[in-house]
């Protein structure tokens, strides 16, 4: 037994759960999957003296899409298991940016029970499904026993493991706006070994027009500065391109402005180098998917 | 001190009605509480996957669940394969057949894993297999043999099934060992 003593409180509504956390703020802490704060409070990095586990809270484990054609929705609710994402038809096919990341993170028994908004919330620099989020002009939708707000991802990851998530606010899922269109999108990552947090990662999504050149670009990286980061000199750099020098060209310019965190796995410069090759890579592969419908399908 | 919490869960078909403090791990709840040691803890972390276990059939770290969180909820460990008897689960036979171990630590995590698998998938590809079991260290064998092993199970279980054989080494009746 590794954790320090806490109180433990399993409310079925989400209301008593925000209760909690409108209680004891910071010294509480949300248990959805745990994937991450039972490991850290097994190493004793964290010591909350309340753990609010919501995966009892009725209406939390709802997926799916909302709206019309012209303007519809993609939600997950906050105990949406990573594996029920990653393995879902309607997240394959509104949104497969986001089940394509999601099968890089660690391994199968941990996607089974970790969540997308568990991942979400945690804010790894590193970590796949933020930066995927990121990239898909994701929100995230904040309770608090006195208001509701929704944050645009850019705006939600401040810093290393860190949100603007006040303390008695909790994370109850996140939307993503589905595009309509041609569009094809790419997670593309490197790592030490397979299920390891990636060294660096990038995400994409394009959309092309008639004529198959890239009409508007969305970048994200992991692992390449202090929070998931948005390129938005590439996106600019990459309408109408469409082959590969072109690419290369616009992905020149991934690492300005970015300050990675160095580690055993990667210093910053090689995090830099890769973010380079992997943009490059991900939008020649997003695009290909984008004009080629058959392997948009078989992105998986 | 926080108060304990009720847990009632059932561990290979028995029932249990148990207190605990919040903070016990599953895997401590299995090894200390209800002297189920086969269940082996490694990092403590999540990363060697060798104190795996079946979660309402889905394979679970139990290192990284609570088990309050378990109330309701049913669990199959590595004990659970093995006939009343002794008889060796189908999945049991391949790895000694195939040296699918050395030194065992690793191996009830790997049997659980791949218990899950072959629920799932009764003759699983090479793929298959490393993709389930993809997130459990080995320090001895090397893997090869381990893939090897289930793969050889799967086959095992399919000839049993064909045979008209139970392939399936669970008791299908709970018991109702309650324990306080």
């Amino acid at each position: 037994m590794k954790p320090a003593p806490f109180e433990y409180a399993a409310p079925r509504e989400l209301d008593e759960a925000l209760d909690v956390l409108g209680e004891h703020g910071d010294d509480a802490r949300v248990l959805a999957g745990g994937q991450s704060l039972v490991r850290m409070m097994n190493a004793r990095q964290v010591s909350p003296a309340v753990v609010v586990d919501i995966n009892r809270v009725r209406g939390l484990d709802s997926l799916g899409v909302t709206g019309d054609n012209g303007s519809s929705t993609l939600r997950l609710g906050a105990t949406v298991r990573q594996r029920t994402s990653e393995l879902s038809g309607e997240v394959a096919a509104h949104a497969p940016l986001l089940a394509e990341a999601g099968a890089h993170v660690a391994h199968a028994p941990v996607r089974a029970r970790g969540t997308v908004v568990g991942s979400v919330a945690f804010a790894d620099p590193s970590a796949e499904l933020p930066t995927a989020l990121l990239a898909l002009d994701g929100l995230v939708k904040v309770r608090s026993r006195a208001a509701e707000r929704t944050v645009a991802a850019d705006d939600f990851f401040t810093g290393p493991f860190a949100t603007s998530l006040a303390p008695d606010e909790m994370v109850v899922g996140v939307e993503v706006p589905v595009t309509a269109g041609r569009t094809g999108s790419a997670f593309v990552e490197l790592t030490r070994r397979h299920g390891d947090l990636p060294v660096c990662g990038a995400a994409v999504v394009v959309g092309v027009d008639d004529d198959g050149r890239v009409a508007h670009a969305r970048v994200a990286l992991c692992g390449a500065d202090q929070r998931p980061a948005r390129l938005p000199a590439v996106e600019t750099a990459v309408v109408g391109a469409d082959d590969p020098a072109a690419f290369t060209e616009a992905a020149a310019r991934a690492a300005d402005g970015l300050d990675p965190i160095p580690s055993c796995h990667g210093s910053a410069d090689f995090r830099r180098h890769l973010a380079r090759v992997l943009t490059a890579r991900a939008l020649r592969t997003a695009l290909a998917r984008a004009t080629s419908p058959k392997e948009t399908t078989d992105a998986r | 001190m926080p108060d304990e919490v009720r847990v009632r869960i059932t561990v290979n078909g028995t029932r249990h009605d148990l207190r605990t403090e919040p903070r016990t791990l599953l895997a401590d709840l299995l090894r200390n509480d209800l002297a189920l040691p086969g269940t082996h803890l490694g990092c403590e972390q999540g990363v060697c996957g060798a104190c795996t276990v079946l979660v309402d059939d889905v394979a679970t770290r139990s290192c990284l669940v609570f088990a309050a969180q378990l109330d309701g909820a049913s669990v199959r460990t590595v004990e659970s394969l093995a006939g009343a008897d002794g008889t060796l689960h189908p999945i049991q036979r391949a790895f000694t057949e195939e040296h699918g171990l050395q030194c065992g630590f690793c191996t009830p995590g790997m049997l659980m894993g791949a218990c899950e698998l072959l629920e799932r998938v009764p003759e699983p590809r090479r793929e298959d297999v490393e993709e389930a079991l993809g997130g459990n260290l080995c320090r001895c064998t090397g893997y090869q043999n381990i893939v090897r092993s289930v793969c050889a199970a799967g086959r095992l279980m399919a000839g049993q099934a064909s045979d008209g054989q139970t392939s399936d080494g669970q008791t299908s009746d709970e018991q109702s060992g309650v324990r306080a």
